[in-house]
């Protein structure tokens, strides 16, 4: 007995070993703080190599200013980087370059024809080209536009305006952006009529975008049996309100929603990208329209559908949504796909405790915290890298690099549908479209197999019309043969 | 006496090709065609059956078969037997309470009669989806408003056909008809709560004397 004891410890040794081993492995892969996932078809989540990566998370004190306290806005232009510091009333722009921060300009107040004016609860900063700072001065309820010597160069307060803004409310401006032909779009505080409009030199022009009021006929016919008191206990009427705003490279909107029902939240179109006219012109051809997370179960203390708190357009038309329920940023591309999703609660390198704003740098998004007062930086891996370029070829017509970007992407992750789809498309233009409609039906891609069988279907008759008529001649005479002979017969018997 | 089994086996598929060719007669003349299938014993319990049975595979082919272009289904949570119960259970409970109902308002017919009536009712549904399902790997998205119409228009005459079915085997007029099959509906109804009822009682009883099994079985280990 002693002795089989112990002939059993050395191989118990190596098996002591051998699961340090293992161990060591899975420890290292949980110190992988991304978790990074894609939507198949059914709506199932599906686990995904990282897309991006963590590259650093900086305080205020870090860049060499202080700490940040409850910073609102972000905005980010040819390597600066500006930050809406709301609570210390000021706005702080460091430029960004070889993965370092350099801190250049600090405004706290503005010159106002020789009157020094502090800033107050700055919300927002828009850059134009010409390097004027549009800030949207929440406290001293204006917005001011300063040059680069901190000289105001003009200001907005609240409009005069009977029709739709009452004699006590008051102008508190958030967000906002300047198009290129200095138009300005604004999104103030307790107006649901969408964003204010306002000509370059200040004229209030009117208001964009008003999300539209859905009208519940169950309502309506309670309301009209309801007594007033019942009426007055009942939840008041939510309208749908923009929480931010944006510009992508062509000068359209980008907007998102705050406010919505979030019984139907599968339907609220919480992004928006909005033309001139202000009319909704975002392309939805994804599984789902972008909403965020798809299944929306509670957990963990968060429940309820993704609410966005901010999105940022990139160069190439994919925009990335910053939630603020769960934490998380989901990329989409310019046909509506979601892309991934990344990012989480808490407070390990990675995750927000409350994210308010997102942009892009480069090959890297940056997340501003308001809780924390943090800039995380988060860093295009090969795997995202590869999407975009799938991507982009595909977007200038180079069908067969971009099937080949995809095969690679297939390659570290054999669960993304959009590569499957983004092969068959490839393919489809190359006009293979017996092997298009695989790839399209191995994603359930319906809309783009039936392009594929159309004409596939197509080719295939005309390659067989020749047999397809003979067949059917054939049948004819048959026909005409057998009528003959039975008529025959018939005759013959009656006689 | 070989020759004979052989014999009585040709004339009965003789007579259950005769009976099932019937039903095609059925469906375009419902009201002559349901009067003469029970009172004068043009079909038959045989293909009856075989209507009832090709009626169950089409719905299960039909799942299996149609393009995914149409339908898409997560095989994962897919039941075949739950499939084919949502089919066979609401029809023999439309057959079941068809026959309770109708005694009481004087119809004529026994519950073979109904039986027969319903099954060759079925015959469109057969006869058009079965070749939908092949045609729908056909066709692309765009088309599939023929898909449809086709898929509306054999329930409709379905439909159709048991109405003119009530109305027949019982002989029955138009109203009279009407108001019995909303009757079996709700007759339906009750079945299925009797039946809930009756299911979930029987778990009762079992629970019940299951703990009383376990409750003596620990007092005596």
């Amino acid at each position: 007995m002693k002795k089989i004891t112990l002939r059993l410890v050395p191989f118990f040794g190596l098996m002591l070993m051998m699961s340090l081993l293992i161990h060591s492995k899975t420890a290292s892969a949980e110190e992988d703080l991304f978790y990074t996932y894609t939507y198949d078809y059914w709506g199932i989540e599906r686990e995904s190599p990282d897309a991006y990566a963590m590259n650093s998370v900086m305080l205020g004190s870090q860049l060499g200013v202080g700490d940040f306290n409850a910073p609102e806005g972000m905005f980010i232009k040819d390597n600066q980087i500006y930050i809406c510091d709301t609570l210390n009333n000021r706005i702080v722009q460091f430029s960004y370059e070889n993965d370092k921060y350099t801190f250049v300009r600090e405004v706290k107040e503005v010159n106002n024809h020789g009157k020094t004016e502090a800033l107050s609860k700055p919300y927002d900063v828009f850059v134009t080209d010409e390097g004027l700072w549009y800030i949207a001065d929440y406290g001293n309820m204006r917005i001011v536009t300063i040059d680069s010597a901190n000289e105001v160069k003009g200001a907005i307060y609240k409009p005069e305006d009977e029709e739709t803004l009452e004699a006590d409310y008051q102008f508190l401006p958030k967000k906002l952006v300047v198009d290129a032909a200095g138009r300005i779009f604004v999104q103030a505080e307790n107006i649901n009529k969408g964003f204010m409009e306002f000509e370059s030199d200040g004229e209030f022009v009117g208001y964009i975008g008003a999300a539209e009021v859905q009208f519940d006929i169950i309502d309506y016919f309670y309301k009209l049996i309801s007594t007033q008191e019942q009426r007055e206990q009942m939840e008041a009427f939510v309208p749908t309100e923009y929480n931010n705003i944006a510009l992508d490279a062509d000068g359209f909107i980008y907007a998102t929603l705050g406010t919505f029902d979030e019984g139907n939240y599968k339907s609220a179109q919480p992004i928006r990208r909005l033309n001139a006219k202000g009319t909704d012109i975002l392309i939805r051809n994804g599984y789902y329209d972008p909403i965020g997370d798809v299944q929306v179960g509670s957990g963990g203390g968060y429940k309820g559908p993704s609410i966005f708190s901010d999105v940022t357009v990139l160069e190439n038309d994919c925009y990335y949504c910053l939630d603020m329920t769960r934490g998380r940023i989901f990329g989409y591309d310019f046909q509506g796909n979601m892309l991934y999703a990344f990012g989480g609660i808490g407070y390990r390198e990675g995750s927000f405790r409350y994210p308010v704003a997102i942009g892009n740098l480069g090959d890297s998004l940056f997340v501003l915290d308001k809780e924390l007062g943090t800039i995380t930086q988060m860093t295009l891996t090969e795997y995202g890298k590869l999407i975009n370029d799938a991507l982009n070829t595909y977007k200038v017509a180079k069908y067969d690099e971009s099937a080949d970007y995809w095969r690679k992407v297939l390659r570290l992750n054999g669960n993304y549908d959009l590569a499957y789809i983004g092969i068959g498309r490839s393919l489809l233009r190359q006009d293979k479209f017996e092997e298009a409609m695989e790839y399209f039906k191995l994603k359930l891609d319906y809309k783009s197999y039936s392009k594929a069988y159309k004409l596939y279907r197509k080719d295939w008759i005309e390659e067989h019309i020749a047999i397809i008529f003979t067949i059917f001649i054939i049948w004819l005479v048959y026909l005409f043969v057998r009528g003959r002979i039975r008529k025959f017969r018939r005759e013959v018997q009656g006689e | 006496m070989k020759s004979i089994t052989k014999n009585s086996a040709r004339s009965w598929f003789s007579h259950f090709k005769d009976t099932l060719r019937y039903s095609l007669h059925c469906i375009v003349s419902p009201f002559d065609g349901f009067w003469d299938l029970t009172h004068e014993k043009r079909g038959s319990m045989a293909a009856a059956n075989f209507l009832v049975i090709m009626t169950v595979l089409t719905t299960v082919w039909k799942y299996r078969y149609t393009s995914f272009v149409f339908i898409r289904i997560q095989w994962e949570y897919f039941n075949v037997i739950l499939n084919i119960c949502t089919f066979l259970l609401p029809f023999f409970i439309w057959v079941l309470s068809n026959w309770c109902l109708t005694t009481l308002f004087d119809g004529k017919g026994t519950l073979k009669d109904i039986y027969m009536g319903s099954a060759y009712a079925l015959t469109p549904y057969i006869l058009i989806q079965l070749p939908m399902i092949v045609f729908s790997n056909f066709i692309t998205y765009e088309e599939g408003a023929f898909y449809n119409y086709f898929l509306s228009f054999s329930m409709i005459w379905c439909g159709f056909l048991f109405l003119a079915s009530v109305m027949q085997v019982h002989d029955f007029s138009f109203g009279k008809a009407l108001l019995s099959i909303i009757s079996i509906i709700v007759g339906m109804l009750v079945i299925i709560f009797l039946l809930l009822l009756f299911f979930s009682l029987l778990s009762d009883a079992i629970a019940y004397f299951m703990s009383l099994y376990k409750e003596i079985s620990f007092r005596f280990y």
